[in-house]
């Protein structure tokens, strides 16, 4: 599909830039109102530090994007998620689709005006909620067959009206839709979901109605199985998407098994395109992948965990509803620069959690600015060539011994050269 | 503490409370009302999101009712409550229950009065309410008081009891405060009580105002236990046998008719509970108190709008007449405010109240609110909380400013104007 014409001074200015590098150069003529500049790449590890331009602001990667599932983040306003430097997060097809629904989203000036949201938005495709929250979803070559939770009406959702929704969302990226298969589901199903996500990646590309301003992202499947994860590379690097997701993962499979799925897709991923890994957000997790290669994350667990009282720290979390911070009066964390650490103790925000939803407001702030730093931190780490010592002392702090660390977790390291003590 | 009155008009005090606080910089204008808080904080809402609202009150509302579960914790602390909660340059003033969450009747002795914590009553003796008090350390609060004279048919018995416990509080609480080094320029406020018996408002107001008390709660005139009228000739009665200098405090009454009937009978302080009660029935407060000539805003309430808003209000209270099962009561939607769940909402891409300068309506649309609230999402709360505050603020200073140019009856009737036809 040809994309229309764009004379962008700016883009223009930064394809120059990236076309002297001579393995982006045939990928960055793309039309997609995206451009990834490299900024660094760690020369122990596969991790790479990239400036991603995306329609509404220049994101920093690696980069973690807090999910706001509804149009709205838990309780945070706009400002408030501007204020933690927040470049880019999530909204979900699936539910906005549902509510308020793309015609009133249009209305509003798509997503970002319907709740001012002035930098990147990334949404998915709504096939992934649907499989997980919806009995009775049923796959099809069409798309996937759902019971409204709403009204109990049969719906069916193509690819076509993914995008279609996607395209009154006005995001700045958007996913395919995907047959998506539980990880831990083997056999003839995944290749057929593999084969059918890529047929369903050509009618999205085709369907998207807005190239020009709207980017599409690839969804690799293949679920566990590196044969039919390859042959999706394959097929799907051949299009001319503006980026991909690795897909399929993080859905409760073994931690062996998933570590060898994102390398074997970094390495088959052309380098000049983000590589974003979907649904990952534990802060282990999250080095060891930026190792393996990947730039962009989202995860529902930091915001979720919040909510339960859960404040993640560089050695864990803290549950501050248990009694243990009753007349504990240090900030959650003494080195977090956060509007909650800055002014609420432990104890403080133990006794809120019982009588306002404040207490949770304060610890998703918290939260949300500890994932945010942490990636900060590992970009700063790659751009002055020390992302291996940063991995080692972060792990050092995370884990009160090496012997708990988590072995997939060595072996992943170690097999981009980072070998732990 | 100093009460500056510099005008009255039909009984109304314009003027303001200076030198709060204990270095005695802060003041408050009256009639104005104090912020409301739960644990310390205003419902929903952080340090970040409240300070995006301009001109709060100098003064902050905590309640024993919220509180008292912690007292092990500020007692360790030390430092006081307004430290605990993260609450910086505010003067704070503590009252004993929670405007907003009622109590249930029935357990007070001679002794004691109880309060509700999360994990259940806690019952206060004035040994104990003064313990908390030292280690909540407010720059003001008031005395121990059985309040508990709102029931249909309570006796006038149980009223003589509840002025006579309140005194014997109050002189029990007077004996402590001199002897806690905590408590050392603190102010305290007297209670005072007498139901709908107006001897004993009376003989409770005298003998309140013979001890040595900065001001005065007025309690049990709650929204709900007596008529309005009523109501207004009590406090009319109460604040003729207070002295001039001294504020009086008006417990559990918000409602803007309400707030404007009891500024004229001599009230000149108010708790801020009533924008969280709208907050929690999912309503934006939109009673219009504009009475300036103002030719730019004349054209901003049509008739259709107020026609529309009508409507709703019948909707709305048949809607809400069960409550939503929580524990605090949300009350009833009152016809000041709009039920952003409304379907009529849907597509309504205008601001909360049109002209409102709050956070909420600079950056956010009515479809935007009504979508949270359909959704259950926490940032419903925010919003609303954050406007609701703002027009509720915006009221009180309207009022003061009606009262400084004698045109209360105008600000009356532009209030009242949603009371027609219902
Ligand atoms: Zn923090
Ligand atoms: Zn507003």
């Amino acid at each position: 599909m040809a994309a229309p014409c764009r004379t962008d001074a700016i883009f223009e200015t930064v394809v120059e830039e990236i076309e002297t590098n001579e393995m982006c150069s045939k990928k960055a003529a793309s039309l997609a109102p995206l451009v990834l500049h490299m900024v660094a790449e760690c020369p122990v590890t596969k991790a790479r530090v990239c400036d991603l331009t995306l329609p509404h602001c220049t994101v920093n990667t690696p980069v973690f994007m807090p999910v706001g599932t509804q149009g709205t983040l838990k309780g945070i306003t706009v400002d408030q998620l501007e204020e933690l430097n927040c470049q880019i997060c999530l909204g979900n097809t699936y539910h906005l689709g549902m509510r308020p629904g793309p015609e009133l989203i249009d209305k509003a000036n798509g997503l970002h005006g319907f709740m001012n949201w002035k930098r990147n938005l990334l949404t998915d495709s709504g096939g992934f909620q649907m499989v997980s929250l919806v009995e009775l979803s049923e796959v099809t070559e069409e798309g996937v067959k759902f019971r409204s939770p709403y009204d109990g009406k049969e719906i069916l959702l193509t690819p076509e009206q993914s995008i279609a929704i996607q395209n009154s969302l006005g995001s700045d990226i958007m996913m395919q839709l995907d047959d998506v298969v539980s990880s831990t589901v083997t056999g003839p199903r995944v290749e057929e979901a593999m084969h059918r996500s890529i047929r369903w990646l050509d009618r999205s590309i085709a369907a998207n109605k807005n190239p020009d301003r709207q980017n599409l992202f690839a969804i690799i499947q293949g679920g566990l199985n590196s044969q039919l994860r390859k042959a999706c590379l394959e097929e799907m690097t051949k299009r001319d998407v503006p980026g991909f997701a690795i897909g399929g993962l993080s859905g409760g499979e073994e931690k062996d098994d998933f570590w060898k799925m994102v390398t074997l897709s970094t390495d088959h991923l052309p380098r000049c395109k983000p590589r974003y890994l979907m649904g990952v957000g534990y802060a282990v997790d999250l080095v060891v992948c930026v190792a393996l290669g990947c730039d962009m994350f989202d995860c529902v667990f930091p915001t979720r965990t919040a909510r339960f009282g859960s404040a993640l720290v560089p050695w864990g979390s803290l549950q501050l509803k248990t009694k243990q911070f009753a007349k504990d009066f240090q900030p959650i964390d003494q080195e977090c620069q956060c509007a909650t650490c800055r002014r609420h103790t432990r104890a403080y925000l133990h006794a809120l959690l019982k009588c306002d939803t404040a207490g949770m407001h304060h610890i998703t702030v918290h939260n949300i600015s500890y994932q945010l730093t942490l990636m900060r931190s590992v970009r700063e780490s790659i751009i002055e060539k020390r992302f291996p010592e940063f991995v080692k002392s972060f792990m050092k702090r995370m884990f009160p011994t090496s012997d708990q660390y988590p072995r997939w977790a060595v072996e992943a390291l170690a097999s981009v050269n980072i070998t732990l003590d | 503490m100093k009460l500056e009155i510099s005008q009255v008009v039909q009984g109304c005090r314009l003027g303001a409370l200076t030198g709060l606080g204990k270095t005695a910089q802060h003041s408050l204008e009256t009639p104005g009302c104090l912020l409301y808080t739960r644990c310390g904080s205003v419902p929903h809402l952080t340090q970040d999101t409240l300070h995006t609202l301009t001109s709060l009150p100098a003064v902050t509302q905590l309640t024993l009712a919220t509180l008292a579960e912690h007292q092990e914790v500020l007692e360790e602390f030390k430092e006081g409550a307004r430290k605990f909660a993260g609450l910086h340059d505010t003067v704070v003033y503590c009252s004993l229950h929670d405007p907003a969450a009622p109590n249930p009747p029935g357990y007070i002795t001679n002794k004691t009065v109880s309060v509700w914590g999360s994990g259940g009553r806690i019952e206060l003796t004035v040994a104990r309410y003064m313990a908390l008090q030292a280690a909540i350390q407010p720059d003001w609060y008031q005395s121990m008081a059985d309040g508990e004279t709102g029931q249909e048919n309570t006796s006038r018995k149980r009223v003589r009891k509840a002025v006579d416990r309140t005194l014997s509080h109050l002189d029990e609480c007077l004996v402590l405060h001199q002897k806690m080094q905590e408590l050392k320029e603190v102010e305290i406020f007297g209670v005072v009580e007498g139901g709908d018996v107006r001897e004993e408002r009376l003989r409770s107001a005298r003998e309140t105002a013979k001890r040595p008390v900065t001001g005065f709660v007025l309690d049990g005139f709650q929204s709900g236990v007596m008529g309005a009228d009523l109501r207004s000739q009590l406090i009319a009665a109460t604040t003729a046998e207070l002295p001039q200098d001294k504020p009086r405090l008006l417990q559990g009454v918000g409602r803007p008719d309400e707030v404007l009937d009891c500024v004229e009978a001599g009230v000149d302080l108010f708790e801020s509970f009533f924008p969280y009660q709208a907050t929690e029935r999912g309503c934006a407060l939109c009673f219009d108190f504009n009475i300036e000539p103002d030719p730019e805003r004349a054209g901003t309430r049509t008739p259709t709008v107020l026609n529309s808003d009508k409507e709703e209000i019948i909707t709305g209270e048949l809607l809400r007449e069960n409550g939503d099962g929580s524990g605090d009561a949300p009350g009833k939607m009152t016809c000041f405010e709009k039920d952003l769940r409304d379907k009529r909402y849907r597509e309504d891409f205008r601001p909360l109240v049109l002209g409102c300068s709050c956070y909420c309506c600079r950056n956010h649309q009515r479809a935007y609110v009504h979508h949270l609230l359909v959704t259950n999402e926490l940032l419903a709360g925010v919003l609303l909380m954050l406007h609701n505050t703002a027009h509720y603020l915006s009221f009180f200073q309207a009022l003061r400013r009606a009262l400084a140019q004698d045109r209360l009856p105008d600000l009356k009737k532009q209030v009242l104007q949603c009371h027609q036809g219902q």
